[in-house]
Parts: structure tokens; C-alpha cells; sequence
């Protein structure tokens, strides 16, 4: 499976129908799941009855960019007829009654829905061991890690059984899979993209988002999922962007002058793994070599953002999830003596260990006499590391460095040590306390062939701008274009 | 912050999770080691910061007040673990 954009082309040009593409997707996903797990769900006859539809707007003359191209969905998006799980035993067997508004607009684009991904239980993690279903592997290496919570959009993109798939992004969730499997992955900005059937986590920082080979194939897929949906009270109303418009552009000798790309001093030294330091310099090399200039600048208080992520989000997932309480849908206890047993067996039942403490933690910071210490100094906090970000960006245009501190780890070495996997997420948790657009996209290997992400983030809505980096580096290297050994052609 | 038992029996009480005598030392654990992560946050002076409650400075939209669903119930309460005459059921809570 080549990118979007190259499957776009050879769509349209009738050089390959969508059937064939989907039989070939279906095909690559279905070898590859006793490996990778990467899915929860595959839905061959719904895929080839889509790609069926698709062929005949490709016939008509009237397909879309997107008109025929198989991808997946996170599991935490909701699928009309198709079961949404979010990994979770809580909904094993609960089938969406509509679709998410993401899924339909993608739907509306022509797009081939072939499954649904594996991820973290409720999208709480960064490893996929939180899953119910069992972890998600890296196809770099299946004894590792692929990242999480989207781990199996990443998975699935990265060994190339998919050109692109969907994820959500609540502290990490695209970008830190994306850099762990190796694919370019990007949260937009937070209000972009409807959050209307994705199945609430913390909803002031949930977002959806993108997973492709490339920075273009991350565009066309944006291009289809934002617009506004006046279901979500939160979805913005903007004028209808062409977020692919400035990669168009003719390629020249210095594609990225005039650009001032902020270094931030926090996001280097200690915690960074050398490989992970050496190759975003070389990066930084490269974005210099293209035209670009770079600035240092300063982001004091992002160090707060673990702490101030683990009081907010948990606090939101635990009014989120009170939901679940075996009466309306999901999982019930099979015996209880009265009602309130019947949600406390129910719910001990139904939620895996990592979606419990995160519960308890944010029952916690909400309960009677600690909230003004706990959830409202956070969200003073939010708004200092807020103010860090629009001080930085008043001096550059994007603000680059590494998305996780480390590369992929083994399946299994933080899976006691939940602080330490908070730790994971460092560098992506701002850009969702803030609420800014941020990508990840690969720029290397460490010695043991495992990929190393890079992260560009920048302003509110400047999606176009962080795309058309990541594609002008990604034109001048080739990490994006390396395929884990076993998952070629 | 360090948590005791006790205090770990009154949040499963209050988020409605039964947690067995054998995990709650174990959920006890990792909470401490959750809460001196947090905890972290206590020494920043944030007087008078106004909290940050959500990314975008924007206000909640209104709509008209009219009907804009149809009657789906018994397409959701095909979901539901036990339903009657179009009712949820539950244990009985009245004697």
C-alpha cells in the first residue's frame, strides 16, 4: 500500500479499482493480526460494498480525492451498525447506533471503511496495553510497543496494511503512536474536527485526527473530517479550509525561507534518549538546509503539563464515564443484590485497571472540599502554559523537537509504573492543554530499528502551515517512505 | 497526599466501582505515586490566573428551542442489557 495521495491518483486513473485496493487491504490487515492486533473489528463485506460504491462514482467521473481509499477507524469513533468497542469489555459488544461526524464526513468522501483499531481502553494510555482485546504490537518490532492510544491506526498505517486511518488525540494519542510506529500523525487544532460520536474521554482536550504515510495523506484526510457540526457545542464554525493548498505549491531550491522555527530549551537534556536527541538536530539540519531559520525560545512552565493532564483529564473521564452504568447499554453484572451494587459490580467488571485509577483519581480531585485545590489550580496552570506558548509563538512560526523523550519500549516495562507512562507523553500534552495543532512525523532510526518522531507544532488553525513542513522535509528525506522489514510492497 | 485504605474504600464508594480487599493496597500504591506527581503543582503561585476551562475563547452557540430528533427509542434500546414495555430495568429500588 503506497500514500493517499499516490492511490488518489491511480484511482482516478482507473490504473487500479477501489475493490482491488480493499480485497488487497483486507487481505494485508487479516495476515498481519495474528502479529500485530492491530484490529478490533474487520468488516470485509461493508468494505467491499463501499469500495463497490466507490468504483462506480470512479466510473461516473465523479470520485473525490478520497473517492475509494481504504482506511480504518480508531474504535473509539462511533460506526452505524458496526460495533464500537473503545476496547473496552464495558462495550464488547455494543454496536453504534449512528455514526460519528467524522465518520460520516469521511464516509460522504468515498472513503473505504475496512475496521476498526485497536487502542487504550477508553483512549487512557500509551502503549495499547490497555486494551481488552489484548496490546497492539509495533511492526518495527512486535515485542515492542507501537504506542498509544491510537495504537493500532499507527500499526496498521505503519506496516502499510492501510494508506490512512483515523485517531483522537487527548494527550498524545496520535502523535505518540505515530512517532512510535514510525507514520505522520496530526492532532488539529482542538474545535476543528467535530467530536460528536467519539466516545467522551476528557472532552475539553479529546480531539480527532489523522494518520498517514505522509504529511499530504494526513491533508486529504483533514480535508474531509473538519467542518462544523452544530451537534458538538464545541465545533467551530470556520470557513471551509483546503489544508493540502500550500504542499501544491512547486518545489523549490529553499521551500521553507522566511520560516522561524522556535527551539524550545525545555525540550532538550535530560529524560531526551541521545538517539532521539541526535536525530531531531539532524533534522533541524535539514529544515535549515530547506531555508528555514531557528530561534530559541522558552516554555517555563511546560513541565507542569503531566501534572496538570492527570488532574483535568482524569477529572473529566470520571463525570465522562459515570455513563456506564449497566442500564442503558454496555456490559451488567450478571449478579447484584440491589441497584448500587449493580453499578459497582457492573463498572468493577467492565473497566480494566488503568480506566478505574483514572476514575478514582478524578472522583478525587472533584469531591467535596479538594476541587478548588486539585481541578481549578490545573486549569490555572493550563492557562500559564497557554501563555508560555503564545509568548513562544510571537517569536517563530512553528516550535519543533521531539515528539516522545524515548523510542518504542518493550510490551510489558511500564505496565506497573503508571507515572512513568504518564511520563511518555511530555512534549505532545500541551498542544492539547492549549488547545494548537501538532504533528509528528518520522526523521530516523535508533540503533535497534526503531523509529524516532519529530514534533511541529504551531499556532490555532495553522494546520496548512505545520503540513506543508512536514511535506517539504518529508520531500527532501526518505524516513517516511521505510517499511518495517516483513511488511513490504 | 497519602492515602489510607479507608480512603481508597470511600472513592470506590463515590465513583460506584467495587475494589476487593486484595487490590485496594495495590490501588492505594500506585494512587500515592499518581498524587506526588500531582501534588507537584501546589508550589506554582497562580494568584490571580483565571482558570483555563477550555481551549477556545469562544461562548456556547444557541439554537431555537425546537424538536430536531425523532422518536429513536427502540432503535437505543436494542443496546440496552434489560428493557419492557419500552422501560429500562433495574433492581428494585422502592420495597
Amino acid at each position: 500500500m503506497t500514500t493517499i495521495g499516490a492511490l488518489s491518483a491511480a484511482l482516478r486513473a482507473r490504473k487500479v479499482s477501489s475493490v482491488e485496493l480493499t480485497r488487497e487491504a483486507l487481505s494485508r490487515v487479516k495476515s498481519a493480526q495474528r502479529t500485530l492486533n492491530a484490529f478490533i473489528t474487520i468488516d470485509e463485506q461493508g468494505a467491499l460494498d463501499a469500495a463497490r460504491a466507490a468504483d462506480a462514482a470512479l466510473a461516473r467521473g465523479d470520485g473525490g480525492a478520497l473517492t475509494g481509499i481504504p482506511i480504518a477507524h480508531k474504535d473509539v469513533l462511533m460506526t452505524a451498525g458496526l460495533r464500537t468497542t473503545c476496547a473496552s469489555r464495558m462495550l464488547e459488544r455494543f454496536v453504534a447506533p449512528y455514526d460519528a461526524h467524522v465518520v460520516a464526513r469521511l464516509r460522504e468522501a468515498g472513503t473505504v471503511l475496512v475496521g476498526k483499531t485497536n487502542m487504550d481502553e477508553f483512549a487512557m494510555g500509551s502503549s495499547n496495553e490497555n486494551s481488552f482485546f489484548g496490546p497492539a504490537c509495533n511492526p518495527w518490532n512486535p515485542a515492542c510497543v507501537p504506542g498509544g492510544s491510537s495504537g493500532g491506526s499507527a500499526a496498521a498505517v505503519a506496516a502499510r496494511l492501510l494508506p490512512g486511518s483515523t485517531g483522537t488525540d487527548t494527550g498524545g494519542s496520535i502523535r505518540q503512536p505515530a512517532a512510535l510506529s514510525g507514520v505522520s500523525g496530526l492532532k488539529p487544532t482542538y474545535g476543528v474536527c467535530s467530536r460528536y460520536g467519539l466516545v467522551a474521554f476528557a472532552s475539553s482536550l479529546d480531539t480527532p485526527g489523522a494518520f498517514a504515510q505522509d504529511a499530504e495523506g494526513c491533508a486529504l484526510l483533514l480535508d474531509a473530517m473538519a467542518g462544523h457540526d452544530d451537534r458538538d457545542s464545541t465545533s467551530l464554525d470556520r470557513p471551509r479550509e483546503d489544508y493540502a493548498r500550500e504542499l501544491r505549491a512547486p518545489s523549490r531550491a529553499k521551500p521553507l525561507a522566511g520560516l522561524r522555527v522556535g527551539l524550545p530549551r525545555e525540550y532538550s537534556g535530560e529524560g531526551v534518549a541521545a538517539e532521539v536527541a541526535a536525530a531531531v538536530d539532524a533534522a533541524l539540519t535539514q529544515l535549515r538546509a530547506l531555508g528555514a531559520t531557528t530561534v530559541a525560545v522558552d516554555l517555563p512552565r511546560v513541565k507542569h503539563s503531566v501534572p496538570v493532564y492527570y488532574v483535568i483529564a482524569p477529572a473529566e473521564a470520571s463525570s465522562n464515564l459515570s455513563r456506564f452504568d449497566g442500564v442503558r447499554y454496555g456490559h451488567r453484572a450478571e449478579r447484584y443484590a440491589d441497584l448500587a451494587d449493580m453499578y459497582c459490580r457492573t463498572r468493577a467488571e467492565g473497566f480494566g485497571a488503568e480506566v478505574k485509577r483514572r476514575i478514582l483519581v478524578g472522583t478525587y480531585v472533584l469531591s467535596h472540599g479538594y476541587y478548588d485545590a486539585y481541578y481549578l489550580k490545573a486549569q490555572q496552570v493550563r492557562r500559564l502554559i497557554a501563555q508560555d506558548f503564545a509568548r513562544a509563538l510571537a517569536q517563530c512560526d512553528v516550535i519543533v523537537g521531539p515528539t516522545t523523550p524515548t523510542a518504542a519500549f518493550a510490551i510489558g516495562a511500564n505496565a506497573d509504573d503508571p507515572v512513568q507512562m504518564y511520563l511518555n507523553d511530555i512534549f505532545t500534552i500541551a498542544a492539547n492543554l492549549t488547545g494548537m495543532p501538532a504533528m509528528s512525523i518520522p526523521c530516523g532510526f535508533t540503533s535497534d530499528a526503531l523509529p524516532i518522531g519529530l514534533q511541529i507544532q504551531g499556532n490555532y488553525f495553522d494546520e496548512a502551515r505545520l503540513l506543508n513542513v512536514a511535506h517539504r522535509y518529508q520531500q527532501a528525506t526518505d524516513w517516511h517512505l521505510r517499511v518495517p522489514p516483513g511488511f513490504e510492497a | 497526599m497519602s492515602f489510607s485504605l479507608d480512603d481508597v474504600a470511600r472513592l470506590a464508594r463515590l465513583a460506584r466501582i467495587d475494589i476487593d480487599a486484595d487490590a485496594a493496597n495495590d490501588v492505594r500504591a500506585k494512587l500515592d505515586a499518581i498524587f506526588a506527581l500531582i501534588d507537584a503543582l501546589q508550589a506554582i503561585d497562580t494568584a490571580g490566573i483565571e482558570p483555563m476551562a477550555h481551549a477556545q475563547n469562544v461562548t456556547l452557540p444557541l439554537r431555537e428551542d425546537i424538536v430536531t430528533e425523532g422518536d429513536e427509542r427502540a432503535r437505543y434500546q436494542q443496546q440496552a442489557p434489560a428493557v419492557a414495555a419500552g422501560l429500562y430495568l433495574v433492581p428494585r429500588v422502592i420495597e
